[in-house]
């Protein structure tokens, strides 16, 4: 895999599979783009744990914040990176410490770390790199292309919508 | 779609954006006709003004049939995102309402529309928008032209009415040069004939009137964002770079990466300015781009047989289109252009003004009116008509000299296109 491009299929198996997600440098203003990252995942069903040493012991959007990834009291299944690209590399070894391991390393766009990714990958891993799961997330349900924006999907399948409320799609169904 | 396979441009041209509904399973794509959309709570309506999830909230803002266009023109030009909106020329004023701040000035080549013309160079002193004129044929005015107000280059791909082709790589080295986005007008090419988000754009604007409804029913307007453009820069471009008061603060480039400016047209300009497209004409300009890349081919080969055709009368002065072998853009139409030339050029007639007034009266299969880009042959005499308000130095520079007939090729079988100039042009 070069990390340059992704098969839907394989971003699609991810966020079908993975139930936890640790959000590392998620931020409690309300304009950030991990803020909004963390909002959106919640709203589709995901567990997420913010993690952020400086707000560790409170919450954002009722998730209690951990100071790191050991912290976590329970079982993880992606980790999303929300740090520079120098910064991911030592994330990733924290994930490699993990028991059990994390199923996914997710780096956000503009973040790139080859070298982690190469160390994730051996140890059983699946990687992504400069992407961001609410983009993604919107793309293969559909919901982007509310907004005009190109979702490089074709399909003459009816879309799938949540159980609850108006305007919510999903990729295979609610978490 | 496998994965492995990109779409052509035909079925891009019918699929993209456009899966059937989901609550009825409708194929065609609903004309959601409604002014707003219910939330599910004051949480969902929260994120939703907030820019925090994607849906719809008010149909100024945004509706799902103008979504499906806009996803569809999106992948058509090859773009990040785009934006539909109720003309040209109100995709153009969004464009520069996002890029410009008053002081500011933008390069434009002379080669435009008639309507750019008057919008750029009259409409926009009023917000102090400065616009500095270049020449097509001579890349080195673009380059003289920058200074350091300069925020944005605007080119047409096929110039308006005179048919010109632009050298877009080598005006985008420039932009590139510069630090500023190269904006080309596609609407007389459209992305079937030319992509130039490939040679170096990146912006893309639409009259969407023109070929993309391209059956003259629908007025409509498409910016297309490539997504290339770097706006991090502080202060340069504040409605991208800088906190947005209306949105607590946010920084849009930020928030929304490669596809921040076609969001900041939505909302900041779309929003605040209002020029939305009705969901009816969305829906009209759907079905029309649906056959644009089988009419595009036809209105250029057309084209080429009138054209062609005109350059061997004994009334007619010149010609002035580029897939002539000899005009002195042909070469740059193969390069830009290489499936054709499009439907729209110019020819003189040795008669000069007068027999320009009366040959558009002398038709009968033509339309005489002020449009390009429908199924129907049309017919124009720009000096008397689109480009009367322009100066005669501007008229000329233009391309629309007072002997000057301009024709948007139809797709009529092409023998009753030339008899009906033939008879036309035997009354002069």
């Amino acid at each position: 895999m070069d990390h340059d491009t992704y098969d839907d299929a394989y971003i699609r198996g991810i966020l079908d599979e993975v139930r936890s997600i640790a959000m590392v440098g998620a931020s409690a203003k309300t304009i950030r783009p991990s803020y909004f990252v963390l909002k959106y995942l919640i709203d589709k069903g995901y567990s997420l744990f913010p993690i952020n040493p400086g707000l560790a012991g409170g919450d954002i959007l009722g998730q209690r914040v951990h100071g790191s990834l050991a912290d976590v009291p329970e079982p993880i299944d992606m980790i999303d990176i929300f740090r520079n690209s120098e910064a991911a590399g030592a994330v990733v070894d924290e994930a490699l410490d993990l028991d059990p391991s994390p199923k996914v390393i997710w780096m956000q766009l503009s973040v790139r770390n080859d070298d982690a990714a190469a160390r994730a990958e051996a140890a059983g891993m699946r990687v992504v790199m400069d992407r961001c799961p609410k983009i993604e997330y919107g793309r293969l349900s559909g919901e982007i292309g509310w907004v005009g924006v190109n979702s490089r999907t074709l399909s003459a399948k009816r879309p799938k919508l949540a159980a609850r409320g108006v305007q919510h799609r999903v990729i295979t169904g609610d978490k | 779609m496998s994965d492995s396979r990109e779409p052509g441009f035909s079925t891009l041209a019918v699929h993209a954006g456009a899966q059937p509904d989901p609550s009825t399973g409708a194929r065609a794509t609903p004309i959601y006709q409604t002014t707003s959309f219910v939330f599910d709570d004051v949480e969902h309506a929260a994120s939703l003004f907030g820019l925090q999830a994607f849906g719809n909230i008010y149909t100024r803002i945004g509706n799902p049939t103008c979504a499906v266009l806009e996803e569809r023109i999106a992948a058509l030009e090859g773009g990040t995102a785009a934006l539909a909106v109720a003309s040209g020329h109100a995709a153009e004023h969004l464009i520069f309402h996002t890029l410009l701040s008053p002081g500011d000035e933008f390069i434009a080549a002379r080669q435009l529309y008639g309507g750019s013309v008057n919008q750029f160079g009259e409409a926009y002193k009023k917000f102090d928008w400065n616009v500095v004129w270049a020449d097509i044929d001579d890349i080195s005015s673009f380059e003289n032209a920058v200074s350091d107000r300069t925020k944005a280059i605007f080119v047409e791909s096929l110039a308006n009415p005179g048919g010109g082709v632009t050298d877009m790589e080598a005006i985008a080295a420039i932009a590139k040069k510069a630090g500023v986005p190269l904006i080309v007008d596609n609407t007389m090419a459209t992305p079937y004939l030319c992509k130039p988000f490939e040679h170096g754009a990146d912006i893309v604007v639409h009259s969407a009137t023109k070929f993309i409804g391209g059956q003259g029913n629908s007025i409509g307007g498409v910016i297309v964002d490539g997504g290339t453009f770097d706006w991090s820069e502080p202060g340069k471009y504040p409605s991208l770079s800088e906190p947005c008061a209306s949105y607590q603060g946010m920084v849009l480039y930020e928030t929304f990466g490669n596809f921040a400016f076609a969001i900041a047209c939505r909302v900041l300009g779309l929003r605040d300015l209002g020029p939305a497209l009705s969901p009816f004409n969305a829906f009209l300009l759907l079905n029309g781009v649906e056959t644009m890349p089988l009419r595009m081919q036809r209105h250029s080969d057309n084209a080429q047989e009138v054209a062609e055709y005109l350059a061997g009368h004994d009334k007619v002065d010149w010609v002035s289109y580029a897939g002539l072998k000899g005009d002195k853009y042909n070469a740059l139409a193969q390069k830009y252009c290489p499936k054709g030339a499009g439907a729209v050029f110019t020819f003189g007639l040795k008669g000069g003004f007068d027999a320009g007034v009366a040959l558009v009266s002398n038709v009968e299969m033509f339309s005489h009116l002020a449009n390009i880009g429908d199924t129907r042959s049309l017919i124009i005499h720009p000096a008397s008509t689109t480009h009367r308000q322009l100066t005669d130095e501007q008229k000329v520079s233009a391309g629309a000299g007072p002997e000057v007939v301009r024709l948007s090729v139809g797709i009529e079988d092409a023998a009753d296109i030339i008899a009906d100039l033939e008879q036309a042009l035997a009354k002069l």
